[in-house]
């Protein structure tokens, strides 16, 4: 096997202790902490002790702690995350019809970041100490103090409220939700697919404000990277000699310097995807977008445990497969990278 | 006109921002310490009747959602209660939990991460490994999940929040014990018969104070950010008590009407209150890290 395989393989390798702890985590969380998954989700009802045996007794929570937790990991090996006690149908179900939307939803907030962070980076790199610099840098840092959910709420009030410009909420709008067919899951692709303009629409439309309010902080952030990287690597002799070449300073920037900064942002993707998801809750909650994240809130809500249980385990599974891919893509884009 | 302001913000960010001449006379640092504390002074304030304008909590004689006037400052809410009386006096959960739970998880994170870097070999590894899982989960996720196991108030969302920032102390104290250990002085004072606990407690916790320093107050713009949404899920403190988060999430039901003030001023005070902790944070960061000026990051 060559170089990229075997790193691809150790990698993944690395990827499963991390997992069993983070699944461990949960479950210890979950049952180790005062208050069982029972009591918990009756308590205050007025229930008769032999009806919660029972209902223990029919979770399975009775059982010694070790067996509890090999069945628990031979579930989730499995894909099984047990039922959910308020829909009645098993958590795997709802998280998947669920996962496309988040899925959407953080792609498009990552791709509003990406654009608006590296543009706004490499203005200010390229106007360094200059009034725009200043104020970028202002937006970089204040965009960190922002709470999503407030961003969310303001948009709300301004460009669908008071413009009307753009829909409050949801992924559709009434009357198309009611005919719209969705296949994948990704409404927009599905409308792509379907071909009608109105709908495309539709949907873009309610992308808009969510996608903003999920990347706003990721922008500030990238947008931070990508400055410093980009100043660092202005610096360097090969920008210098691409100068005395001739070259147009357009050129230089972004077909020479644009190529070498954006490596070490490349990076912190996965962590970035990791805080991503948890404005993913926030957002979802705000814009009622049926995705995982809201699940997750409705079931805590709820005091679903399984669903608890099986949410905070699917996300888990996804960061790491997040982190996976965005190590093996770095070793791709940086080929200093030795297996 | 466009010019001019451009000159005017211009302005404003050399004296208060990183730039050259800001950095020399810690700008930054003074403007995020002058905001805090002025919080600080009128959170504790508000909490006696004479201070704030209305009773926040119990004030019935005002209308009904109105929009900011001059009796009323940012408007009313619709129990007809004074919205600005309740902004004031509604960051004490904020500001409790984010100090506790900046309390906690420094306290635990650093005393593990300078064991574990000490220490090495396989418990390292494994803690290690522990942390970069906790490190890596989305941190509000983890936060509401345990709050909900803990329940709602302000004792549970220290525990919650702390817990989430425990890996970030332990990494960075980690890092400074594990570079500090191989230095050659330590060596010198360990042939001369100190013992383990000596060295942590003489050589490496001085060293790592200024990383923390910075990290913690990042950490305290963020618990900030992190408590208010708690609130506004509903998992914060008990409805009428006032609070940021919750004021907005109630602020939420009314926001078709347009009633803007409901959740503009609360959303308001934590920017700025989370602001100023992330302006000690840029501050400490330069003073600390003098070759973070020249790269301007």
């Amino acid at each position: 096997m060559g170089g990229i395989g075997r790193y691809i393989v150790q990698r993944f390798m690395l990827t499963i202790p991390m997992l069993l702890i983070l699944v461990t985590l949960v479950f210890l969380i979950l049952r180790v902490m005062p208050g069982d998954p029972v009591s918990a989700m009756l308590g205050g009802r007025n229930i008769s002790p032999q009806l919660m045996d029972e209902y223990r007794h029919k979770m399975g929570v009775d059982r010694p702690i070790p067996v509890q937790y090999i069945e628990y990991l031979s579930g989730i090996l499995h894909g099984n995350f047990g039922k959910s006690f308020r829909t009645n149908k098993p958590v795997v179900t709802e998280l998947f019809t669920r996962f496309p939307a988040t899925l959407e939803l953080a792609f498009f907030g990552l791709f509003f970041a990406a654009i608006f962070g590296f543009s706004t980076g490499i203005l200010s790199a390229t106007r360094a100490d200059q009034p725009i610099d200043h104020i970028v840098r202002i937006f970089h840092i204040g965009s960190f103090a922002i709470p999503l959910f407030w961003l969310g709420l303001m948009l709300q009030v301004i460009f669908a409220v008071k413009l009307g410009w753009l829909p409050v909420a949801s992924r559709l709008g009434g009357r198309i939700a009611f005919t719209f067919q969705s296949i994948t899951g990704f409404y927009l692709l599905d409308s792509l697919l379907g071909g009608n303009t109105k709908v495309i629409a539709d949907v873009a439309k309610h992308l808009v404000l969510p996608a903003i309010t999920l990347g706003f902080a990721q922008a500030g952030l990238l947008g931070r990277m990508s400055r410093a990287s980009m100043l660092e690597v202005l610096d360097q002799d090969y920008v210098t000699t691409a100068r005395a070449k001739g070259l147009k300073e357009r050129i230089v920037v972004m077909s020479h310097a644009l190529r070498n900064a954006l490596i070490p942002i490349v990076t912190v993707f996965g962590l970035q995807f990791a805080i991503l998801m948890g404005g993913a809750v926030l957002t979802e909650t705000v814009f009622s977008w049926p995705g995982v994240a809201s699940f997750l809130v409705r079931s805590i809500e709820a005091r679903d445990w399984p669903a608890i249980q099986g949410s905070v385990v699917f996300i888990a599974i996804f960061i790491s497969a997040i982190n996976l891919i965005v190590d093996i893509t770095y070793s791709f884009i940086d080929p200093r990278v030795r297996y | 006109m466009t010019r001019m302001l451009v000159k005017g913000l211009d302005w404003i960010v050399r004296n208060v921002t990183h730039g050259s001449h800001a950095l020399r006379k810690q700008t930054i640092l003074k403007i995020g310490l002058i905001t805090v504390s002025l919080f600080l002074l009128v959170t504790v304030l508000a909490q006696y009747s004479w201070f704030i304008p209305y009773d926040p909590v119990y004030y019935r004689d005002a209308p009904r959602l109105e929009g900011p006037s001059i009796r009323h400052l940012m408007g009313t809410d619709q129990l007809h209660r004074d919205v600005f009386s309740r902004v004031i006096s509604g960051g004490k959960a904020s500001l409790i939990v984010a100090f506790g739970a900046v309390a906690l998880s420094m306290s635990t994170g650093s005393i593990l991460g300078w064991i574990s870097g000490f220490t090495g070999g396989f418990f390292d590894r494994f803690l290690s490994l522990i942390m970069d899982a906790i490190y890596s989960f989305p941190s509000m996720i983890l936060a509401i999940t345990l709050v909900a196991m803990f329940g709602a108030g302000i004792g549970p969302m220290i525990w919650a929040v702390g817990f989430v920032y425990i890996p970030t102390y332990f990494r960075v104290t980690r890092a400074e014990v594990l570079q500090v250990r191989e230095a050659t002085y330590i060596e010198a004072i360990r042939a001369v018969g100190a013992t383990n606990i000596r060295i942590i407690l003489r050589h490496v916790a001085p060293n790592t104070v200024n990383a923390i320093m910075a990290v913690s107050s990042f950490n305290l713009a963020d618990a900030i950010l992190t408590v208010a949404a708690l609130s506004f899920l509903g998992f914060g403190l008990p409805p009428p008590a006032p609070d940021w988060g919750f004021d907005i999430q109630n602020g939420q039901k009314f926001l078709q009407s347009g009633s803007w003030w409901l959740i503009t001023f609360p959303g308001l005070m934590i920017i700025a209150l989370s602001l100023g902790f992330g302006l000690i944070g840029e501050g400490i960061s330069d003073l600390v890290n003098p070759k973070r000026k020249r790269k301007r990051v």
